[in-house]
């Protein structure tokens, strides 16, 4: 139960990633991905909801409810979205129409609930902080590098930068169309998701059911 | 940790209270700002979609057009009126809109109609610029929109925005005809009424030719424009 602070934080980039190890928050991270700067700005609107949300939630965890708790995160965290919103719409505009209702959607992202949920309800504001931290750096880093590998391989740039000057543009670099659409995304996740997991093993989860059925008799798999 | 139904309620009814005074004022804090980058947003998308620009031509002399909110005035029943059936899905047609006039020296070079409608998530907002003609497009572009982006956000990008240019949005008979179709509509000359479609932005594509067509028919500018035709050519 009780991690190091050094754990809380950089689990979460590697050996527990919100998006490679428990595959949350995919839709935005498909959805926001096509250029490295709207996936940069969409990953500090999580790293500023996420640490947020835990603190905010984790001070008051002794008083709220139980009844009424899940409620009182999504209150929460919705208010926190709300704010971060409004704050991108007036100091950063071009960036907040570029990620339209993925900011909003913030709310739904599992990742937000999930932490609130698994860790700020048990544990102190300080320890909270660098969880909610080190889970949106694991989104974001996940982010980051969808983008690159999209940006460049779908549009020839990296933040906006031209690296490969695309055939339209006169150059020689036929852009792969699929890198911009979602599947592209989808794609380079399950990449990122083999290679995390051909260097660190202890990730791949126990086909169970899979023996389950070829072994009925055999149970010391069920968990 | 068991708590009271009475604590519970007090309980909810505090942090909704503190939640909704938080966002409440930063919301209104930041609204003069907000709206301001819309506004110079919109701007620049005008000058964006066709150089040189200036206002002329007023219908409605009573309008103050530096101040004038098109949006506002559509959603107030003093300037607007509930609009027809359509298929833009539009509610109410403002009663007044503002034109913008490309000028070269004094003749009009161009003409620039705000249009909006329905996408897929929610109300596109934006500009079709039509050349000397008023039946060939010069260009088009879109500043506010819901649309995914990667899929129905690419009416931003500038190389599907090009293929607009030069295509023709009514025939002989000035109905609009433009359209975006699925797939790709090949050059110009092959094909003057069609533009590419959007891959995964069907909706989104759909949407576009609707609330295009709409503006530009008789439900929408398609007055303005036959009689802006016969002023001309009665000189």
């Amino acid at each position: 139960m009780s991690k190091s602070n050094r754990d809380i934080l950089f689990d979460p980039l590697v050996n527990d990633n919100p998006i490679t190890l428990q595959v949350l928050g995919i839709c935005s991270a498909l959805a926001v991905s096509t250029k490295m700067s709207t996936a940069f700005v969409m990953s500090l609107a999580v790293v500023g909801v996420l640490v947020g949300s835990n603190v905010t939630i984790s001070m008051i965890r002794r008083r709220i409810p139980s009844s009424v708790r899940i409620i009182v995160q999504l209150t929460i965290i919705a208010s926190l979205v709300i704010v971060t919103d409004q704050l991108l719409k007036a100091f950063a505009y071009e960036i907040s129409r570029q990620l339209t209702v993925f900011v909003g959607l913030i709310i739904t992202n599992c990742i937000v609930m999930g932490r609130a949920e698994a860790f700020a309800m048990q544990n102190p504001p300080g320890k909270s902080l660098l969880d909610g931290l080190g889970n949106a750096l694991g989104y974001g880093m996940i982010l980051m590098l969808v983008a690159f590998f999209r940006e460049l391989l779908g549009s020839g740039s990296v933040f906006g930068v031209t690296v490969l000057r695309t055939v339209s543009d006169g150059g020689w670099y036929l852009p792969n169309g699929m890198m911009v659409l979602a599947p592209g995304a989808f794609l380079l996740i399950g990449i990122f998701i083999w290679v995390i997991r051909a260097w660190k093993p202890e990730q791949i989860e126990e086909d169970f059911s899979a023996r389950a059925l070829f072994e009925p008799g055999d149970q010391s798999h069920i968990r | 940790m068991q708590h009271s139904p009475a604590y519970t309620l007090r309980f909810a009814a505090t942090i909704s209270v503190v939640a909704s005074i938080i966002v409440a004022t930063l919301s209104v804090a930041l609204k003069d700002r907000q709206e301001r980058n819309r506004l110079l947003d919109v701007q620049r998308k005008v000058i964006d979609v066709s150089g040189l620009v200036r206002v002329a031509g007023l219908v409605a002399p009573e309008i103050d057009v530096t101040a004038f909110d098109q949006r506002r005035a559509s959603h107030d029943p003093a300037t607007s009126t509930t609009a027809p059936d359509n298929k833009a899905g539009l509610t109410r047609l403002p009663d007044n809109a503002i034109v913008y006039h490309v000028m070269s020296g004094d003749d009009v070079s161009g003409l620039i109609l705000p249009i909006e409608g329905s996408g897929m998530w929610g109300t596109v907002y934006g500009f079709i610029a039509l050349s000397s003609d008023l039946r060939t497009i010069q260009g088009i572009t879109f500043y506010e929109h819901k649309e995914t982006p990667g899929l129905g956000g690419e009416i931003e990008n500038p190389g599907w925005r090009a293929l607009w240019e030069g295509r023709r949005a009514f025939d002989d008979d000035w109905i609009p005809q433009i359209r975006v179709i699925k797939g790709p509509a090949g050059s110009v000359d092959d094909a003057p009424f069609e533009v590419d479609g959007l891959a995964g932005a069907t909706i989104t594509g759909r949407g576009i030719t609707n609330l295009v067509q709409f503006w530009l028919g008789p439900q929408g500018f398609g007055p303005y424009l036959e009689r802006f035709r016969t002023e001309r050519a009665n000189g």
